[in-house]
């Protein structure tokens, strides 16, 4: 009998979003007890920003040169690396309970293997793999899926039905008439994809997809391996908590986050020396990632706005944390606290005030890019506690499941495991983390790369709609922590930026063309 | 879509268009004179109005209608000879909203890619 693993995500939550990093909001005891038992990275960074792309990072190990989802609405191909399935290969039964997206949600074709699987109620789909043999879509076993709400081809949103078919308007409507991310505003203060969600908490994703995964672990016999991806939705816009837990967090009474330029002019200041396409957004003119609802302008984003996204967000966060406790103390039950591995993070942050702006983007700085991330190796394994402040990314998550499972490092997979320490990520080639963007969504084409390494981001953006290729971004992250003095044209500093941008392009894999097709906006 | 077979074979499938759910990621397809309708895997089905069918030219055009969500609509299928005894098979979608517009492109290169497989074996 080995290590089992539970790999807990969340989805757009902020690295302060935590107790243990800091935050000071929303409760997290859970969470934080596992960071003090285990391994906490303060410099984490997702290879991309929005969700398909840095979720395929995790499942591949791979950038995302490599594994060709470059936007959302790129499929990850059916025959992409897993590591799921090198699990299962290795005896682990595997199951993926929550919001997966590899494959894109607007389906109506219904081409897609998680929409046929959610939409039929099935537990996986079988596909012959390159051996010849039957093998489960992307090694999951057993697939329960949700997604932000109540639609949707997943097995949540049958659920929901079933409960009552009415439950499913209580949320937010995420698209609007035109299929575009919905700009409408709601709560108390008119801010945009926030609503007051009139559905019992015992019906909120966030608790089924807990439900699932402890319904999952009890059908499996004591002795077997496990590899369990329990990924929540929240706290991903729309904000629609339940209506009930509202209390937890009054608005009213919450500070502006640091992040959060109270002054118009020194914000519209801050904005104007980042590359353009910053400002363009800001004022309205320039929408580049559909997430990002396109007919909402950020110069509208109220103070009382940012402080009643930021409540809402935090109570999901505590909702979250109460959901893994609850899986946490079945595992205890089970007799297998000892033996599981528990890896905690997300797929990116959002920006939720910060630059006056919310949702996310081609932005690469921390409100976006520092991700929450715990590793609490098994108890069995005798890993000591510790704080990691060199710079690792979800890719090398799949090294990491790897080596837990007593496994090499997988072929496909283009970084160490993490590291169980500083020292130790130095020997491992934990140096820097790269992050990229893609756009080109209605002839909107973005395109920046990312560096970070040695307390230092540096972002060159890619000639496209709005860039010519001279323009970047270079932030000093120990003297300049909001990232609100933007450095790239400083001569200064000159020399450091083309160093980084030499190791930034040295170190990030070849493209793999020709690129795979868009076929859907998310 | 480069299909390595020539043009009046490629239109012999891709101009009859009550089947071309045997290609196109569809359930089924239903002509009536100037009318078509369409029902996707998921169930849903749209009303198309048949605005070209030129078997000289090897054009098939059609327009969704009767949906109040998709505000305009035409979408074109051209099979073009390569002059050297191939086909090149053209898909092309106009359409509000337009985020669904890339949702049939997408399924128009799985169909197109289905056509290739389907005529170069046969």
């Amino acid at each position: 009998m080995g290590r089992k693993i539970l790999f807990i995500t969340t989805d757009q939550q902020r690295y302060d979003a935590l107790g243990c990093n800091g935050g000071g909001i929303a409760r997290t005891p859970v969470i934080d007890a596992l960071a003090r038992s285990g391994i906490v990275y303060d410099r984490a960074h997702p290879q991309n920003v929005v969700c398909m792309p840095s979720r395929s990072t995790m499942l591949t190990g791979q950038h995302v040169s490599t594994h060709g989802v470059w936007m959302n609405g790129v499929p990850l191909s059916s025959d992409a690396p897993s590591i799921a399935s090198d699990l299962r290969r290795a005896g682990y039964r595997t199951a993926l309970i929550g919001k997966a997206h590899f494959e894109p949600f607007i389906d109506p074709f219904l081409r897609f293997a998680e929409n046929r699987i959610g939409s039929g109620g099935l537990e996986t789909e079988m596909i012959i793999g390159a051996d010849g043999l039957p093998a489960p879509h992307r090694g999951f076993e057993h697939f329960a899926l949700a997604t932000h709400g109540g639609l949707g081809p997943f097995h949540y949103a049958r659920w929901l039905r079933e409960k009552n078919p009415a439950a499913a308007a209580m949320f937010f409507q995420v698209l609007d008439q035109q299929l575009q991310v919905n700009a409408e505003g709601g709560g108390d203060t008119g801010a945009p994809q926030v609503k007051h969600n009139e559905i019992p908490r015992e019906w909120y994703h966030t608790e089924w997809v807990a439900d699932q995964t402890i319904a999952w672990l009890a059908t499996l016999p004591a002795d077997a391996d496990w590899f369990c991806w329990m990924s929540f939705p929240d706290p991903h816009h729309p904000w629609d908590p339940p209506k009930s837990e509202l209390g937890r967090v009054d608005w009213h009474e919450l500070d502006l986050p640091p992040g959060y330029i109270e002054d118009a002019a020194q914000r519209e200041r801050v904005l104007d020396d980042k590359p353009r396409h910053w400002r363009l957004w800001y004022d309205g003119t320039f929408v580049s990632n559909y997430e990002a609802p396109a007919k909402w302008v950020p110069n509208t984003l109220t103070a009382d706005n940012v402080r009643e996204i930021n409540a809402m967000a935090h109570i999901e966060n505590e909702l979250i944390d109460e959901a893994i406790g609850r899986v946490m103390t079945s595992i205890a039950a089970r007799g297998w606290g000892d033996d599981v591995d528990v890896l905690y993070t997300t797929d990116h942050g959002e920006l939720q005030g910060d630059f006056g702006l919310m949702f996310k983007g081609p932005y690469h700085v921390d409100s976006l890019m520092r991700l929450p991330l715990i590793w609490r190796p098994a108890a069995s394994a005798r890993v000591a506690p510790s704080r990691v402040s060199a710079p690792v990314g979800l890719v090398a998550l799949a090294s990491t499941f790897a080596s837990i499972a007593g496994l090499p490092q997988p072929d496909y997979a283009e970084s160490a495991r993490l590291p169980h320490d500083d020292r130790e990520a130095a020997s491992l080639g934990h140096e820097r983390v790269l992050t990229e963007w893609d756009s080109v969504l209605f002839g909107k084409i973005v395109g920046a790369r990312t560096v970070c390494r040695d307390g230092w981001v540096c972002t060159t953006m890619l000639p496209g709609t709005v860039h010519d290729g001279t323009e970047g971004e270079l932030y000093d992250l120990v003297h300049d922590p909001l990232q609100r003095v933007n450095l790239w044209h400083d001569p200064r500093h000159a020399a450091h930026r083309d160093a980084l941008l030499d190791d930034l392009w040295s170190s990030l894999p070849a493209r793999v063309l020709p690129l795979r097709p868009c076929d859907a906006p998310v | 879509m480069h299909i390595d077979r020539d043009p009046d074979t490629v239109w012999k499938l891709v101009g009859d268009l009550a089947r071309q759910h045997e290609w196109f990621p569809l359930a089924s397809c239903r002509v009536e004179g100037k009318k078509r309708w369409i029902t996707l895997r998921t169930g849903i089905t749209f009303e198309e109005d048949i605005v070209t069918h030129d078997h000289s030219l090897r054009r098939f055009q059609y327009r969704i209608v009767g949906n109040p969500g998709i505000t305009s609509h035409l979408g074109t299928c051209d099979v073009l000879d390569d002059g050297r005894g191939g086909s090149v098979v053209v898909y092309s979608t106009d359409m509000e909203p337009a985020a669904l517009a890339l949702v049939i492109g997408g399924a128009a290169g799985e169909g197109l890619a289905n056509l290739k497989r389907i005529l170069e074996l046969a």
